[in-house]
């Protein structure tokens, strides 16, 4: 068997698999925002219910990590009847572990809001839903923004787990050329530098928002 | 004083009674503190009433159980002939029909004054956008500060907020205005302008429910005087007797403390 050499080529192809780890992240991040709000929401509610069941969700997803929540959801589903597929399982399993995450993002920021506000809403007769539409979660959403872009990086770094369960994304990628070439300094280098390029600037983001979400805070 | 008559008019029709609010053995707890302790209070409409005592002796709460920020476990409370006690639909009626001005203003930092006023008129009682916002600036214009309608409120004194608060709470259109030491935040040079506010609106029959300790405001417009302590009223009466001839002693010691 051949040993190739580590190239021009296999440097694209590995930069060329950061797509897939973008999709992944893209889609755990709309999946995790539809479910961090519905999270948020029932951690904040008045209800008992759900309120406890979503903090049970969270404590699960907090307190595991995220390479057994990827095991779990991956051999799970096997267990379910349904077939092995690395891609469904790991936005499943990536989709609620940012559903736990940023749902309790979230409850802190709407907790964040003086309860003047929401005491405010209802002398005026609004009732639940248009409280939380027109002046809570406005609010709140100005201070999730750059904790919520902090976890995204947190995410796009933990998409690297799914290529334990055979996903093919950077890691993954980065592995199959590595067992090619066998120049793993160079490979992994090449792995860590493109997850780099894609985290620093969502870095600088969360930073440059944190700054100007506490400068514009004075009430 | 058209706006009192036709308030009374419509009440003769509907053949209401004549009590804004009415208390009846209300009791709270926080826990093992007794905050509401058998509180009975009628008030009349157009009546103003006054609500002091020392900090802790359950005015505001008192104020706070009329619209239902706080929950009684005890007693009844009708407001404008809706039972509270007997819970759905008319809390929300009660609300709707209730203006509350806080301590802290409680403005909504992210909207306009303008929006502010007009939010709830839209969004409960289903009021057209140009609607709302002619109202709103009718209501800005009494309150002296139509010029800033397009400002947020950090832009605004506290003064101006508090004048802000009242026109929002205003543009409900409420039968009964609740204020909870409206001028306790405010610099003192702004406290006037907030109770000047104040006062026009009980010269045009508003009935009110002010906890304040503005002793001034409370001989100038209270109806009746009442003093709280310990989550008890202890008494009540017109301002000149309840200042000039206090009977229980711990207002007695209230009065010589303030004043």
């Amino acid at each position: 068997m051949l040993i190739r050499p580590f190239g021009w080529n296999e440097f694209l192809i590995i930069v060329m698999a950061a797509q897939w780890t973008i999709a992944l992240s893209a889609i755990a991040f709309a999946g995790g925002g539809v479910g961090g709000l519905l999270i948020a929401l029932a951690r904040v509610s008045d209800a008992r219910w759900p309120r406890l069941l979503a903090t049970g969700f969270i404590r699960i997803f907090q307190g595991t990590p995220l390479l057994m929540q990827l095991f779990l959801v991956f051999f799970g589903m096997n267990i379910l009847g349904f077939a092995i597929n690395p891609w469904i399982a790991a936005a499943v399993a990536l989709t609620l572990h940012a559903s736990a995450f940023l749902g309790e993002i979230w409850r802190g920021c709407i907790e964040a809001i003086p309860p003047g506000q929401r005491e405010a809403a209802t002398a005026l007769g609004l009732r639940y839903v248009n409280r939380m539409r027109y002046i809570i979660l406005p609010q709140a959403s100005r201070i999730a923004v750059a904790p919520t872009v902090g976890f995204l990086v947190q995410l796009i770094k933990g998409t690297s787990l799914a290529a334990i369960i055979g996903f093919t994304e950077l890691t993954r990628q980065g592995q199959i050329i590595n067992n090619a070439t066998f120049s793993p300094f160079m490979v992994f280098g090449t792995v860590a530098a493109v997850y780099f390029v894609l985290c620093w600037p969502l870095s600088l983001l969360a930073r440059r928002m944190e700054v100007k979400f506490s400068r514009s805070t004075t009430r | 004083m058209t706006e009192a008559k036709a308030n009374a008019t419509v009440a003769a029709v509907r053949g209401t009674s004549d009590l804004a609010v009415h208390m009846e053995g209300v009791n709270k707890w926080y826990g093992a503190f007794h905050a509401l302790n058998n509180v009975n209070l009628e008030v009349s409409r157009g009546e103003r009433i006054v609500i002091c005592g020392p900090s802790g002796s359950g005015k505001s709460t008192l104020i706070r159980c009329i619209n239902q920020l706080e929950v009684i476990q005890q007693g009844r409370i009708v407001v404008d002939n809706h039972d509270l006690t007997a819970g759905g639909k008319n809390v929300d009626l009660v609300r709707q029909e209730t203006g509350m001005v806080f301590q802290s203003f409680n403005l909504f930092p992210h909207m306009t004054v303008l929006e502010n006023c007009t939010l709830a008129p839209m969004k409960v009682r289903g009021i057209s956008k140009v609607e709302a916002e002619k109202t709103a600036r009718r209501f800005l214009e009494r309150v002296r500060i139509p010029e800033q309608a397009e400002k947020y409120p950090a832009q605004l004194s506290g003064g101006q907020q508090q004048r802000v608060a009242i026109a929002r709470a205003l543009c409900m259109n409420p039968k009964i205005m609740l204020f909870d030491e409206p001028t306790s935040a405010l610099d003192p040079e702004m406290v006037k302008e907030v109770l000047d506010t104040m006062i026009d609106l009980a010269k045009e029959g508003m009935t009110m429910l002010c906890v304040t300790h503005e002793m001034g405001f409370a001989r100038q417009v209270a109806d009746r005087v009442i003093f709280m302590d310990r989550g008890e009223i202890l008494e009540m009466g017109p301002p000149d007797t309840f200042f000039d001839n206090p009977k229980n002693e711990r207002l007695k010691n209230f009065l010589g403390q303030i004043s």
